[in-house]
């Protein structure tokens, strides 16, 4: 979709919130023309409190947003998990970058995003320092901070299942059902956004 | 109780800093001259200062000053979560809930700068002037 738009100004920016290493074959085989980068860190996932993946935002050319963060898809790969179609959504954005569709006004994005409380960004404290711990290898310092973010944060899918490599967890593994039991993190912007199969109730 | 004085690392957001800190139990005083330097906050008659900002010191103000300035009462008063690891010798401040959440309300994108594979770094602000679709997603 990128390369179809590119005429316009119009640029798309992944951000693997991954060890470069986990990235890197997802990276190569797509070979992006797009900046595409690696935030193993979880910097953005803190600046724009996102809470799984994928989350998209929208940015005008002013730097402001204009579409909050949501949960969307730009293929039916698991479309039978999500009940979302890649499709509408991507209407969506070449609507908004041809011809400036779609984009909400202020008090509506405002309105629509979600904001962390204290204890998501204690959360992300501990996992900062978890990662950092984790880094410098301290192994078992940084487990005591993993498991407390994971705890500050039961729905954060970002510092849960995204510490799973870390902690020599399998993201895809028991851990991660039990986690999804427990019902995934949504935005306000997915109630909004005409993408559901069927549309859940308000 | 013994105290020891080490070298601490306190993680600032993306900024990461090296400390003289007294450690006593879990408690972590930090030199003075070292948060002044390092945070930019100052103690002074007024309160904790940091340029024309400065924030009162009423209770606290005795266990803020002894040996240095401790930790936990930094962090609460400029009401930053903080992680902290003693046996490690580490600690990490956060944002405020409230300094984040007003950030995204004004609803100017956060810039950031990060690689890719090659090491590169890139800024949202080099695409200033072009609608940009912002997608984090990951290999879990």
């Amino acid at each position: 979709m990128y390369e179809e738009l590119r005429e316009h100004d119009f640029v798309v920016i992944t951000v693997a919130l991954d060890r470069g290493a986990d990235a890197r074959p997802f990276i190569e085989a797509a070979a992006p023309t797009h900046p595409s980068l690696i935030d193993e860190a979880h910097r953005l996932a803190e600046l724009y409190h996102i809470l799984n993946v994928p989350t998209l935002v929208w940015i005008d050319e002013r730097g402001r947003i204009v579409r909050p963060s949501d949960a969307q898809y730009g293929t039916d790969t698991f479309t039978e998990f999500h009940g979302k179609r890649s499709g509408p959504y991507l209407e969506l954005v070449r609507n908004w970058v041809a011809r400036g569709e779609g984009a909400l006004a202020p008090d509506d994005a405002r309105r629509l995003q979600l904001a962390p409380d204290p204890d998501a960004q204690r959360a992300r404290t501990e996992r900062a320092l978890a990662w950092y711990l984790h880094q410098r290898g301290d192994a078992e310092a940084a487990e005591r901070h993993f498991a407390r973010a994971c705890e500050l944060a039961p729905l954060d899918w970002t510092i849960r299942r995204g510490s799973m490599p870390v902690r020599g967890q399998n993201p895809f593994g028991p851990e991660f059902f039990e986690l999804a039991r427990a019902g995934a993190p949504e935005y306000p912007m997915e109630a909004v956004t005409p993408t559901r199969e069927k549309p859940r109730a308000l | 109780m013994s105290t020891a004085t080490s070298r601490f690392t306190l993680l600032d957001d993306a900024l990461t800093h090296e400390l003289t800190a007294t450690l006593d139990g879990t408690q972590v005083r930090l030199a003075a001259d070292d948060v002044r330097a390092t945070l930019g906050w100052t103690l002074e008659e007024r309160g904790l200062c940091r340029g024309d900002v400065c924030i009162p010191v009423r209770d606290g103000a005795q266990d803020l000053r002894r040996d240095g300035i401790d930790l936990d009462e930094l962090a609460r008063l400029l009401g930053r979560p903080l992680a902290l690891d003693v046996p490690a010798r580490c600690a990490a401040l956060g944002t405020a809930a409230s300094e984040r959440a007003a950030g995204l309300a004004s609803l100017e994108a956060p810039d950031f700068t990060l690689p890719d594979l090659d090491g590169r770094l890139h800024s949202l602000r080099d695409q200033r002037g072009k609608k940009v679709l912002l997608v984090a997603y990951a290999s879990w």
